[in-house]
């Protein structure tokens, strides 16, 4: 009996293992490819034997990564911030005071959230020529909140609903607080849970985002990672090796940050649980 | 409306605490709602997206794609997209949460290495596979010739590209999957096993009878959000083979950006739009309801 459940065991650990070598077969290919030279064709399978540190070099000049890890960088840290200042200020109201004005609100964000933002992509191209704000950052940080606004109020007017207690702010409002003083100073600093796991889950697909990006940020200098990086694959389909190392280096940032707070991210992600 | 009435309705109003939502209202209004409502209206004109004249036409646009064997194949290969990640990410994903959801050593990497793809962006994720599939070069081609077979153009075999856009959409959204089985399995009660075993029933009952009903609210929610994520694909396809050859491995994303961008026919783009909501508005309610009606009889 003992041996048993000890064979089984080492059977679902051996699972468990070759499971986890398959799920890391493309990073183990991106690295081996990233870091082989240029007239090194030997299969990506094998390792090279002289690191080529330069393919780095190269890919972060030629496709300007800097800037473009400081324009993913601004765009999704100001989006992220927006979204849960308007969106938890938005999910209030709609949790606590039930008007039939406010459920048909809570209900117009609620049928948003299955819209594809692709399916108003014309209309929205036309509607960002007209008020000239084509490749600037505003637009693809209006862009970012106004897509995912409905699942932050969604999000917080549930956590507020099931989780906050009434009296308290009543207790503030008698002691004499206004609406936004009991907002600001009671219920928001409550929200902390479901404003971690917004901010999670709306950096992920801000930092990843690619179809609003390609449309609205083409110009060089307002470029994102994603862009960036489309553009380079175009360049040098021919020169994997150098695409390799752009990629690594396009991840990276997010990689170390999830390797660091992992538990948070697995947490957030799950319990927000909507992909972009 | 008499004074008591108009009374009632500005007390109301007040208290909707209205100006507290206002700022996301607007920004939906005007970056989502008025888009998308204007996006039907283009749907009806042959408008081409750049000039400052364009026609009514009427129902034109909608016959040309009920005509156009475009659609058909797009909309398939969107379908493919949508119902076979769903499926194998649903799959997987419970068969990685089961394992994973036992005392073993490997468990805390294994769940690391599963879920990583999550937080990487789908376009990088295309093009690390690009590396693995590639025709010159590409890591599984090696393998091939290492085997004396021939190379595959697996990328342009219309036959095989869909199939390897779902096993990639697969590959980086089975952590979501994982995560969220893994947390319906942690919330049922251990005694309901101990009984079961009591009782002297086999595992596989112990699954059919306890965990899959238990599991049915984890089922919904995986269901609606990998359906709904399989039918907007756009970045991997993208990176894998641009939609090709041809239309060969297009989704409806990539195929309105396609004739919006490349053929100047934002018309007849803002058509297939139309199109795309209605069947992800079909699509995601159904699996809804169907998967709500499951859980209520769970």
């Amino acid at each position: 009996m003992v041996y048993e459940s000890i064979r089984k065991k080492r059977l679902l650990t051996g699972l468990a293992t070759a499971i986890s070598i398959v799920h890391l077969i493309p990073f183990y290919i991106l690295i081996t490819t990233s870091l082989k030279a240029k007239g090194d064709f030997s299969s990506k399978w094998i390792f090279p034997s002289n690191w080529s540190w330069s393919n780095f070099q190269e890919a972060w000049i030629m496709a300007d990564l800097g800037n473009a890890l400081w324009n993913t960088t601004i765009i999704t840290f100001v989006s992220a911030l927006l979204l849960i200042f308007i969106g938890s200020m938005a999910a209030y109201p709609l949790a606590r005071r039930k008007t039939k004005l406010n459920r048909f609100i809570f209900m117009l964000f609620i049928a948003i959230m299955v819209i594809p933002p692709l399916t108003a992509l014309v209309p929205l191209y036309q509607l960002v020529v007209d008020i000239g704000m084509m490749n600037t950052h505003e637009i693809a940080i209006l862009n970012n909140v106004a897509a995912y606004i409905s699942l932050t109020v969604f999000l917080y007017s549930g956590f507020i609903r099931s989780t906050i207690p009434k009296e308290l702010e009543e207790a503030a409002r008698i002691d004499g607080a206004g609406t936004l003083a009991i907002f600001f100073r009671v219920v928001f600093p409550l929200l902390k849970p479901v404003t971690a796991s917004i901010l999670i889950i709306s950096c992920v697909f801000i930092w990843n985002d690619y179809q609003f990006a390609i449309f609205f940020l083409q110009a060089e200098e307002v470029q994102t990672l994603t862009v960036a990086l489309s553009g380079f694959f175009g360049q040098n389909s021919n020169n994997l090796n150098l695409v390799a190392a752009a990629a690594i280096v396009a991840m990276l940032p997010m990689v170390l940050l999830f390797l660091f707070l992992q538990k948070y991210f697995i947490k957030g992600l799950s319990s927000g649980s909507i992909k972009g | 409306m008499n004074s008591f009435k108009r009374k009632k309705f500005q007390s109301s109003f007040r208290s909707s605490l209205w100006w507290m939502y206002a700022p996301a209202v607007l920004l939906v209004c005007i970056f989502i709602l008025y888009p998308f409502g204007k996006g039907i209206f283009i749907s009806f004109t042959n408008w081409n997206g750049f000039s400052q004249t364009f026609d009514y036409i009427g129902l034109d646009q909608y016959k040309r794609m009920l005509a156009d064997s475009d659609t058909w194949l797009v909309v398939k290969n969107t379908l493919i997209y949508g119902i076979g990640s769903t499926l194998f990410q649903n799959i997987v994903g419970l068969l990685y949460a089961l394992l994973l959801n036992q005392s073993i050593k490997m468990k805390a990497f294994t769940r690391t290495v599963v879920y990583l793809p999550v937080i990487i962006s789908p376009l990088i994720m295309g093009y690390i596979w690009y590396f693995f599939f590639a025709y010159q070069g590409g890591a599984l081609n090696d393998v091939l010739l290492l085997l004396g077979l021939d190379k595959i153009n697996s990328l342009g075999n219309p036959d095989m590209n869909i199939w390897i856009i779902v096993f990639v959409n697969t590959y980086q959204f089975v952590g979501i999957a994982m995560i969220i089985y893994l947390a319906g399995l942690q919330s049922i009660p251990r005694d309901f096993y101990e009984a079961a075993q009591i009782d002297g029933s086999t595992p596989w009952q112990q699954f059919k009878n306890i965990t899959l009903p238990l599991l049915m609210p984890s089922i919904t929610i995986n269901m609606v959000i990998n359906i709904i994520g399989g039918l907007k694909l756009f970045d991997i396809v993208i990176a894998l083979t641009g939609g090709g050859p041809g239309n060969a491995s297009q989704s409806m994303s990539t195929f309105m950006y396609d004739l919006y961008f490349s053929r100047q026919d934002a018309g007849y783009a803002a058509t297939q739009g139309v199109l795309m909501a209605i069947i992800i508005l079909i699509l995601s309610i159904t699996a809804l309801v169907f998967f709500k009606r499951k859980e209520v009889e769970a």
